[in-house]
């Protein structure tokens, strides 16, 4: 792993609870569209001054949340408070508090990035001078350069997506929520973004991203939550969740359905299995013994098997892929 | 109606910004549209026609004009420019991360449509002064019958943008809309002379109607009590379709 673990260590100390350092607070909040239940009983705390993720399969209410926690969608039953303020009583308050970088881009494509900036500020009623320093600084901090000043429509993709999120930290807030920030962006600008979102981070800003990339949650989140079928499943410090919620490591082998049933037999709760199609993963917290069976099993001829640590998509796939491994 | 006036002016911007960029291209044909109507019609038909409504057909046809182009004002606005801003650029959703509210955003893009209304109105207005066929001092009270006419036309076409799924059905709104209205509101003929009962009990319903009586009134300096209902109408449309609309954006807008 590359994140410093003492990093993860702090973070997973830092009051996991509710109480005056929730920046957001979402109590048993239900959604439903009709009669489709797109988040349910959702209970979660976001704590100030770290960076937190929300993670789930795709259609399992997070962009929904997001919606919710700043007042666009609204909670079918339960309570939200951003900042210690009800988000239904007063949205305004709250949301010029925040910034929003969502799903899709929103830029005006005929534009370049400072006039994007220029008018995305004016909807903070930001006055002229400093909206000008502000665009300025944001210039700087997300490396836009000389493509500041050209139409957006021109720019790469990794551009486009840096103006976007520039556009949400116009007001300077102390909430960034970030839905898929970098979904579509090759590997160079997602860690160049990672970096920007850690100094934001280390300044006291509170991140809520979405991402589907679980090496990039666990590298840069201090506490993600899990989310499945409009609920949560679990919560935690990344490393804390592989280890107490799966096991160290992680074994991976092709095999067929009865291959597989053999295996389990054999292991007899040693490892816990997880099959999707005909990939089989047995998580413990020794490999040792489960390569031991899978050799038994194979007899003399070996089949080619991974051995390595268990990571937060193994934590996901476990905690979310059941249905995919019913299905398959 | 929970509208802060500093934010719509921030929305308001946001189009008047825009259409900095592009006025040199549509502000031209969207002047001459009347212009030609005027000039073909007024000059070219009326040349066969003595008098309408005890004026020459031109002077007849310059106040239904001045409608025509407050409701063309306000009609591209609210219709194309509105529905592209709401489902392409999703520029609504970005404002609503902000503090930003739904009311907000309808008063600031009414009152761009207000702003297109007052320019090619108001342009019109002036080129029928300078011709000549407004009769001065009367006509000046024709003048606020322009945003009174544009505030109309934004909220009927609001009404139609915010409950469309997709754009193809503007030609519906403007073909079989728009256009009958243009043509039987008593802009190029009094309807009340050519049509009959039942026909005449539709056309009082319909919005342009209405307007265009105002600025008839006015350019003849001849009032009378249907100038009461006339605003009347024009009030009460006009006051329904912005409650409703406020309730439209909403539902588009939040879940
Ligand atoms: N306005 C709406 N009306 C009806 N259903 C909706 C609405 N918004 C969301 N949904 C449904 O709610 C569910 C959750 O959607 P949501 O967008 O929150 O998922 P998500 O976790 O963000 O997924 P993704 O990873 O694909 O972005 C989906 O099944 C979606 O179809
Ligand atoms: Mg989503």
């Amino acid at each position: 792993m590359t994140t410093p673990p003492a990093e993860s260590i702090a973070a997973s100390d830092r009051t996991p609870r509710a109480d005056d350092s929730s920046v957001v607070e979402i109590r048993g909040v239900v959604k439903r569209f009709g009669a489709y239940t797109a988040v349910d009983a959702l209970d979660l705390d976001v704590p100030r001054g770290g960076c937190f993720g929300l993670l789930g399969p795709n259609g399992a209410g997070k962009t929904t949340s997001l919606r919710m926690i700043y007042g666009v969608t609204r909670p079918t039953a339960g309570t939200i408070r951003v900042f210690g303020i009800d988000i239904g009583a007063d949205p305004r308050a709250v949301r010029a508090r925040l910034g929003v970088t969502l799903q899709e881009n929103v830029l005006i494509e005929a534009l370049s990035a400072v006039e994007n900036l220029r008018i995305f500020g004016r909807y903070h009623r930001l006055p002229g001078a400093e909206l000008s320093r502000r665009i300025e600084e944001l210039v700087d901090f997300l490396e836009l350069g000389s493509h500041a000043r050209l139409p957006v429509r021109a720019l790469s993709g990794g551009l486009q997506r840096r103006i976007a999120i520039a556009m949400s930290l116009i007001n300077d807030p102390e909430l960034l929520i970030l839905d898929e920030p970098t979904t579509g962006l090759d590997p160079a600008v997602r860690l160049a973004l990672w970096s920007r979102i850690r100094d934001l981070r280390a300044r006291g800003t509170t991140v809520i991203v979405t991402t589907h990339y679980m090496d990039e949650a666990e590298r840069l989140c201090d506490r993600v939550a899990i989310m499945s079928a409009g609920r949560r499943v679990c919560e935690g410090a990344p490393r804390e969740l592989i280890e107490t919620r799966l096991a160290r490591e992680a074994v991976e082998l092709d095999c067929t359905r009865a291959e597989a049933v053999r295996l389990e037999a054999a292991l007899s709760g040693a490892a816990r299995p997880l099959r999707i199609g005909n990939r089989l993963t047995l998580y413990s917290d020794d490999s040792d013994p489960v390569v031991a069976a899978i050799h038994r099993l194979d007899g003399g001829e070996r089949r080619a098997l991974i051995v390595r640590p268990a990571n937060l998509e193994d934590v996901f796939l476990t905690a979310t892929g059941a249905k995919l491994e019913g299905g398959a | 109606m929970s509208v802060s006036w500093p934010h719509a002016f921030a929305v308001w911007r946001r189009s008047a910004s825009m259409y900095r960029r592009t006025w040199k291209l549509t502000l031209l044909p969207n002047f001459f549209e009347p212009v030609f109507y005027l000039s073909a019609i007024g000059i070219g038909v009326g040349a066969y026609i003595e008098q309408m409504g005890g004026t020459s057909y031109i002077e007849f046809l310059a106040p239904g004009l001045v409608c025509v182009a407050a409701m063309n004002g306000a009609s591209f606005e609210v219709t194309y420019n509105v529905f592209v801003r709401l489902h392409y650029e999703h520029a609504y959703d970005a404002m609503l991360t902000t503090p930003l509210e739904a009311d907000d955003i309808l008063i600031g893009e009414i009152a761009w449509a207000m702003t297109r209304v007052l320019i090619y109105g108001g342009s019109f207005f002036l080129a029928v002064a300078a011709f000549g066929l407004a009769p001065m001092p009367s006509a000046l009270l024709a003048i606020p019958v322009i945003p009174i006419a544009g505030l109309l036309f934004a909220v009927v076409g609001l009404a139609f943008t915010l409950r469309i799924p997709n754009m193809d059905l503007f030609s519906f709104y403007f073909t079989l809309f728009l256009t009958p209205l243009f043509l039987f509101s008593d802009v190029f003929f009094p309807i009340r002379e050519r049509l009959a009962g039942p026909l005449l009990l539709v056309a009082e319903l319909l919005p342009l109607l209405h307007p265009v009586r105002l600025a008839r009134a006015a350019f003849e300096g001849a009032w009378s009590w249907t100038v009461a209902w006339d605003l009347a109408y024009v009030l009460i449309v006009s006051g329904a379709l912005l409650a409703w609309t406020r309730r439209a954006i909403r539902e588009r807008l939040i879940s």
